[in-house]
């Protein structure tokens, strides 16, 4: 239970720690390291304004976004501690969870009637068409060589045994992967300025106070579960206290946090065009790593 | 030994994938160079210790498709102003999935094909027989000469890997008559890319089943 809860109140830090290092980078100072907490704080106690041509189906996204993320949580395992929940075929509930999110945001956002959004929302599950069969298709690798079916038991049994070269591969998938599912900077820049350029800031432009701060707060979590995804697999195979399997695995997703920073630092975005090609080289990197269990 | 020798095939894997995927000429002739380069590696590691003829064989093969081809492939499109594959007959995403199909395919040969000798490795073959399919991809489905030459050396490639399989029987000097057969390939190929490129003024190969009168 302990996880869940780390998760929800820590996870806030995680785009600070982005923020921060690009503005060490850039030599400046950056944010404070709790403006996460403040800006939800400020977000969540406004009250909302919401457009006429908007319904229900507006509200509901962020939250049930939210939700499904909480779900993810609950059958994630962070750095070889096993997850509250965990069953055979989790991984299949976590990777629909995922999409499940997005789906929401994206019937949210296409709510607004807004052209805008709605190229927005056309991009994102344009991009989501090569990233969701590549996550798929990386844990059916786990799956594969640890002979589990369930997260906490591939990524326990991961952390025994698991090559270094599918290590490596899968990780550097994962890694991609998760540059695009928290819309981060070769895929697309969270810190534009430019409708046109946006893809996953365009979406939530429609939303604000209580729903902008649900999304705020999923995407941070979503930075932290597909996060342990891939710090799980570091590996941290000599390590056996609970409390230091734990901090490992806190340490990863916070070295992960920097590493972005540092790569949105140094790259640029990449054009939407070469974007497809960046992802499929991620697809098949997981590809890869699945068929290198079949030898 | 073994997982060096895995590690090594991997790393000839991703090569060829980056191969499939790369537009830019300078990057596919680099990627070229260091496979050739890696290449040189595999005879000591599939020996499993350092004889006089892996080392020649490794030598020799890394010093001419690590360093002498890339350097005249370099030249050829600098001279040339070729900088980067336009219009390839088949896109690179699908080059890429294409790509992805044959490696499960070769894998699965790998499994079943029985050998006289035990391989060194259990990737040797799915990676030999990959290698030399991107080869013959990159001829096939590229449209400038000068890929098409890199797709040849790549096509040896393969089939130098798949010739670890037997090491220990093939002989030396066979090994080192096909790498001077193949140098003397792609020495007459650069030149006639180069003579190509002159006459015509660019070297797509699919505008030379044309006359040239007919052009003109």
């Amino acid at each position: 239970m302990l996880q869940i809860v780390l998760a929800v109140a820590l996870s806030p830090l995680l785009p600070v720690v982005i923020q921060r290092v690009k503005a060490l980078f850039a030599g400046r100072q950056g944010p404070p390291w709790l403006q996460g907490y403040f800006d939800l704080w400020k977000l969540l106690r406004k009250g909302g304004t919401y457009s006429r041509t908007t319904t229900w189906v507006f509200r509901a996204g962020p939250l049930v976004n939210f939700a499904c993320l909480l779900v993810a949580l609950l059958i994630l395992p962070l750095g070889g501690l096993p997850a509250v929940v965990s069953f055979d075929g989790d991984w299949i509930l976590l990777a629909y969870m995922l999409a499940l999110g997005r789906f929401c945001m994206v019937v949210a956002a296409l709510d607004t009637g807004s052209s805008f959004e709605g190229m927005g929302a056309s991009r994102e599950v344009q991009f989501a068409v090569f990233t969701e069969p590549a996550l798929l298709l990386g844990l059916a690798a786990l799956a594969r060589e640890t002979g589990m079916m369930s997260l906490s038991g591939m990524y326990g049994e991961l952390a025994l045994t698991g090559e270094v070269p599918f290590r490596i591969l899968l990780s550097a998938g994962m890694f991609i992967l998760y540059l695009a599912e928290n819309c981060r900077i070769p895929v697309d820049d969270p810190a534009t300025h430019l409708e046109l350029t946006m893809i996953h800031e365009v979406m939530v432009l429609d939303h604000g106070a209580v729903d902008f701060g649900l999304i705020q707060w999923g995407g941070a979590l979503k930075l932290w579960v597909v996060g342990a995804l891939w710090s799980g697999l570091l590996p941290l195979g000599a390590l056996r206290h609970p409390l230091a399997l734990l901090l490992a695995g806190l340490g990863g997703l916070l070295g992960l946090a920097v590493l972005t920073g540092v790569v949105e630092s140094v790259m640029a975005r990449l054009r939407l065009l070469r974007m497809p090609q960046l992802l499929v080289g991620a697809g098949m990197m997981c590809a890869l790593s699945l068929l290198l269990t079949f030898r | 030994m073994q997982d060096w020798m895995g590690n090594v095939l991997i790393a000839l894997i991703l090569t060829d994938l980056l191969l499939l995927g790369s537009s830019q000429l300078r990057n596919a002739i680099r990627l070229m160079a260091v496979q050739g380069f890696v290449l040189g590696l595999l005879p000591w590691l599939a020996h499993g210790k350092l004889t006089g003829a892996a080392l020649l064989m490794g030598a020799t093969s890394a010093v001419l498709k690590g360093g002498v081809f890339p350097a005249l492939l370099r030249w050829a499109s600098r001279e040339i102003h070729v900088r980067r594959e336009i219009e390839p007959l088949v896109g690179y995403i699908p080059s890429l999935l294409i790509g992805l199909g044959v490696l499960t395919g070769a894998f699965v040969a790998g499994a079943r094909l029985t050998l006289p000798w035990a391989s060194p490795s259990p990737l040797l073959i799915p990676t030999g027989l990959f290698t030399a399919w991107t080869g013959l991809f990159l001829i096939m489905a590229r449209r400038k000469a000068l890929t098409q030459v890199l797709g040849y050396i790549v096509l040896e490639n393969g089939i130098f890997i798949l010739g670890m399989v037997v090491v220990e029987a093939m002989p030396l000097l066979v090994e080192l008559g096909v790498l001077l057969d193949v140098f003397a390939g792609v020495f007459v190929m650069g030149i006639l890319v180069f003579h190509i490129n002159r006459e015509f003024s660019h070297i797509d190969v699919d505008q030379l089943d044309a006359l040239r009168e007919e052009t003109l």
